[in-house]
């Protein structure tokens, strides 16, 4: 092949080894372009098309840099599972596995045993480094799970539902048996959430500061956590549900019906931004994929359904049940049911989900809550008897971005970034099915033509409304019959004016067009045969 | 069996020593940032916000003068130096930076109408209504700054006497001649006492004259009769002129295209043209409400500053229809003589109330020596609002001016009136013959004729 091909394809010419590295490259560089650029061929501006065009490929530049600075960026590899043989990962259990890893992974298998404080839930903070457990009979614990430690418990003798970290790990909120609470790290109660009534279901919106709760009366309460002020407040009308999570690709809330249904809400709205039935019987669970286009879904009919968020459609139906869902950081789904937990996995990226791995723990507990930690191969564990955590190799990112969430942060950079997150704050409006709509234009709607009978009902209406309005009375001789009649015929007249000029004025511009096109259709030597006449 | 799952050892994320700095890691990934499409958005309005926030443009006032500001001139050689002239014939030198007087230059019995100073910075044009013009010594920057006894007096260095009261004067820009305007245009050398060439194109007084900063022997002045002349010092005779329909009180030229120039008008807007095609204006700048009196051109040829009658002063695009800027304060009077300073960073206004006012030439520019990262910070709130300029809650932020009454009013005003002619225009159009009504824009319609 020769070394100088100038018309020929670039790619054909690179060695095997490059053309394997620009590949890889296209593929990540496809994730930084954020989609399809812009369609510039349809612009008729030539100043306007040269500016985007010069912008469009400082998107390029700088989408490449990124993929090319991937390497060096990001230090950390992912977790793998990689079976020989006739070896399937699924019958891989945590034992197995706790023989492979170094000894600092150890400490994320364990198991936590409290059998009085009853069911527990749990939620990590944005990092993965703090952990908050609740348990069923009002035991509140706040943990470091890098060095796992316990930063502070407290007993609030309530029956507690659910609990969320706010914006960073030193304030959560506990749903609790009137009313939702929030406390600081060290477990003191700062607010007394009352107009939430009696929640069964909390989430934090990060980007929108807004705590979203649902309540033993379907209401929908979102409120700014910030300043204080009730943002919503929705009746759902659709009943009672604790099956309740927010979408993190937009912040739209997406709420799991006992009807079948799942609607999905703004604050913004009293009515739900899409209602879809999803299962013949209640909806068990539900979760979405951090790219927000990926939600799944159980039902008590024992199905789990993988769905199109684009399209709303489904993509999959798994058989079996689920009591609880969640997606991981790299798309992998848990899904608990009883004393099991199953993981599945799009392993083949073709949007195919399947079995990946399964762990059982000990018969007759029942797991509430499964939770996937961030920026971790780990997945905890709520259940009937304590909450426990397991191994599961590539579930989480593996290089974190000190900006957005860094589980070594030191208190100055939480701080900081406090400060920031807040002067980012989005205002409630911004919470919409595709944010990428955001900043754009609306398109011109194009003028629609009106019809011949709309005109003409037009005129009615208008000759209608001045047809009825009586006339004063005029000075003497000036009152006769004729006279009013006259002056009403006149006044129809000047109302009827504007609608039958413009008739006029379209019916000479539609002739113009005729003879222009006549003209040309004819050849250049006939034209002068041409019907001066425009044509009736 | 091969398993490996994400174990971070804390040595490699955490720094070793107190004195280092934190390690920071980067991962670019569109998934771990939701929404940053709105996040970009809401910073957008916030950096709008904050330029608003920061918007002072006013610097501080230079008084002195006992009398009103009627000419400015710039020090070509010396940033901090500007002279000013008032109408009693007080010529002043005003150190910028610490807004004091710096020298003056006494011996004019009327009005200082004219001010100029050569290139290399060493002497000062100076003249006025008692028909003379002077020569002043420049003191040199340094020696000026040492001795703090300011208010010396100076002596001029020649006087000359014409027949008629002067109205402007302007150096060349490489050379030693200036032109006067008055009764007629002459051209003088700084070593003779009479006036080396002289035109006359027409009976009326020349208010203004201005040389080309690109061709030295090309200068534009500006008449009484409404006329706009081009004069080439080369050939005997004036080249070419134009007429408008009112009077031109300032011309400048753009620095960086010298073949345009703009021209101040008493029908409170500003003309752009091309020296080669004067048949129709390259742009007309509209948003005075009242006769322009005097126009500057930013060193950097992207924008100029007007000063005008109506206690304003505005800055526009070279090639912006409307002002992208107007300051004005209480206290600031009829706006006489405004001055883009030679670094384009600032503006001098002199005005009526015998104040010299110092603004910056971008009202929410942070001064000083900038850290990169505060630089980093303007520049990425720069490109954020421009991303998002069209949307109509940012753009509604960046437009806001707030006006003083008067001026709103008589801006509404205006708008009615060329509105109620612009339908009348309409009107008679549609009414009369088609082609008989020719409407022209008004890059046209303000110029009666050109002639060569």
């Amino acid at each position: 092949m020769g070394v100088k091909q100038d018309n020929g394809d670039p790619e054909k010419i690179l060695p095997p080894i490059e053309q394997d590295l620009s590949n890889e490259i296209d593929a990540k560089l496809r994730k930084y372009l954020r989609g399809e650029g812009a369609n510039l061929e349809v612009l008729k501006d030539k100043k306007l098309k040269g500016q985007l065009s010069v912008r469009e490929e400082l998107y390029g530049i700088s989408a490449k840099a990124a993929a090319k600075a991937e390497e060096w960026l990001m230090p950390s590899e992912g977790g793998y599972l990689e079976v020989e043989g006739i070896e399937k990962p699924w019958r891989i259990n945590q034992l197995s596995i706790t023989s492979e890893i170094n000894l600092s992974s150890l400490k994320n298998q364990h198991d936590i045993i409290i059998p009085d404080l009853g069911p527990y839930t749990l939620d990590f903070n944005s990092s993965g480094r703090y952990m908050a457990v609740a348990g069923r009979r009002g035991h509140l614990a706040v943990v470091d799970m890098k060095n796992m430690s316990l930063i502070k418990e407290i007993q609030v003798r309530e029956t507690v539902h659910d609990i969320v970290f706010l914006h960073n790990e030193l304030f959560f909120a506990a749903a609790q048996k009137k009313y939702p609470y929030i406390y600081n790290r060290d477990g003191i109660e700062l607010h007394c959430l009352k107009e939430h009534g009696s929640v069964l279901r909390l989430q934090f919106l990060k980007n929108h500061f807004l705590l979203a709760s649902i309540n033993k009366f379907g209401q929908l309460h979102y409120q700014d956590v910030t300043m204080g002020e009730m943002i919503g407040n929705i009746r759902t009308g659709l009943g009672r549900t604790d099956v309740m999570q927010v979408n993190p690709f937009n912040g739209v809330v997406g709420l799991g019906h006992s009807g079948g249904t799942v609607s999905m809400w703004k604050p913004t709205s009293a009515v739900p931004l899409v209602k879809m039935l999803c299962h013949p019987g209640p909806v068990s669970a539900m979760a979405f994929h951090p790219n927000g286009h990926i939600m799944a879904t159980s039902g008590k009919e024992r199905k789990i359904k993988i769905w199109d968020l684009r399209k709303f459609e489904v993509l999959q139906t798994i058989p079996g049940h689920a009591k609880a869902l969640d997606f991981s950081q790299k798309g992998l789904l848990a899904a608990g049911n009883g004393s099991f937990v199953q993981i599945f996995g799009d392993l083949s990226e073709s949007q195919n989900y399947s079995r990946y791995m399964g762990h059982s723990m000990v018969k007759g507990y029942q797991i509430g809550k499964v939770l996937f930690r961030p920026y971790e191969d780990v997945l905890a564990l709520g259940h009937s008897m304590g909450w426990s955590s397991i191994l599961i190799p590539g579930s989480g990112e593996p290089n974190f971005d000190t900006w957005v969430a860094n589980p070594y942060e030191t208190s100055k950079q939480r701080r900081e970034k406090e400060v920031r997150s807040l002067l980012d704050k989005l205002p409630p409006e911004t919470i919409m099915l595709n944010p990428s709509k955001i900043g754009t234009m609306r398109p011109v709607k194009k003028k629609e033509k009106q019809s011949k009978q709309e005109i003409e009902a037009e005129m009615e209406a208008a000759v209608e409304a001045v047809k009825d309005i009586a006339f004063k009375n005029k000075t003497k001789g000036r009152n006769k019959a004729s006279k009013k009649a006259k002056k009403k015929k006149e006044v129809i007249e000047r109302v009827k004016r504007p609608f039958l000029d413009k008739e006029m004025k379209d019916d000479e511009k539609l002739a113009k067009k005729q003879k222009i096109s006549e003209e040309n259709a004819l050849p250049m030597a006939l034209q002068r045969f041409a019907s001066k006449k425009p044509t009736a | 069996m091969k398993v490996k799952v994400i174990s971070r050892s804390d040595d490699d994320f955490t720094r070793e020593r107190s004195q280092d700095l934190q390690r920071v890691f980067r991962n670019f990934d569109p998934n771990l940032r939701p929404q940053e499409k709105a996040i970009e958005y809401a910073r957008a309005l916030n950096a709008a916000k904050l330029d608003k926030i920061f918007a002072r443009p006013f610097i501080g006032a230079m008084d002195g003068h006992i009398d009103a500001v009627s000419c400015m001139a710039k020090n070509p050689n010396y940033l901090k130096g500007i002279f000013s002239g008032s109408m009693d014939g007080d010529i002043r030198l005003w150190d910028i930076a610490s807004r004091r007087t710096v020298r003056q230059f006494p011996g004019h019995q009327g009005a200082v109408r004219g001010l100029t100073a050569s290139t290399d910075g060493r002497i000062l044009v100076s003249c006025g209504t008692d028909c003379t013009v002077r020569l002043w010594n420049v003191p040199i920057a340094t020696i000026v700054e040492s001795d703090d006894s300011s208010n010396h007096a100076a002596e001029p260095l020649a006087v000359y006497t014409g027949k008629n009261a002067f109205w402007g004067v302007d150096h060349q820009w490489d050379g030693e001649l200036f032109a006067t305007a008055g009764a007629q245009v002459d051209i003088w050398n700084h070593n003779r006492s009479q006036p080396i060439n002289s035109f006359e194109w027409g009976t009326d007084t020349v208010i203004s004259v201005r040389f080309n900063p690109g061709e030295p022997n090309l200068l534009a002045t500006s008449a009484s009769d409404r006329s706009i002349t081009l004069y080439d010092l080369r050939v005997s005779s004036p080249a070419r002129k134009l007429i408008m329909r009112t009077k031109t009180n300032s011309i400048a030229w753009n620095p960086m295209e010298p073949m345009n120039f703009t021209v101040a008008n008493e029908d409170c807007n500003c003309y752009s043209y091309d020296a080669r095609k004067f048949e129709e204006a390259k742009c007309v700048h509209k948003d005075h409400v009242s006769a322009v009196m005097d126009i500057d051109f930013s060193p950097t040829g992207r924008e100029f500053a007007t000063g005008s009658y109506d206690r304003t002063v505005r800055i526009f695009q070279y090639n912006g229809g409307h002002s992208r800027e107007i300051y004005h304060t209480k206290r600031m009077q009829r706006v006489f003589c405004v001055k883009f300073s030679c670094d384009a960073s600032y503006i001098i206004s002199g005005s009526d109330d015998t104040n010299l006012r110092l603004w910056k030439a971008k009202a929410s520019e942070q001064l000083g020596v900038l850290l990169p990262r505060e630089r980093k910070r303007h520049e990425y709130n720069e490109a954020l609002k421009n991303r998002y300029k069209h949307l109509p809650e940012v753009k509604r932020i960046v437009r806001h001016r707030h006006l003083p009454k008067p001026i709103y009013k008589a801006a509404a005003l205006r708008r009615t009136v060329t509105e109620a002619e612009r339908r009348k225009e309409e009107r008679r159009k549609a009414h009369s013959a088609p082609g008989s009504v020719v409407t022209e824009p008004l890059r046209k319609r303000r110029i009666i004729k050109e002639e060569e």
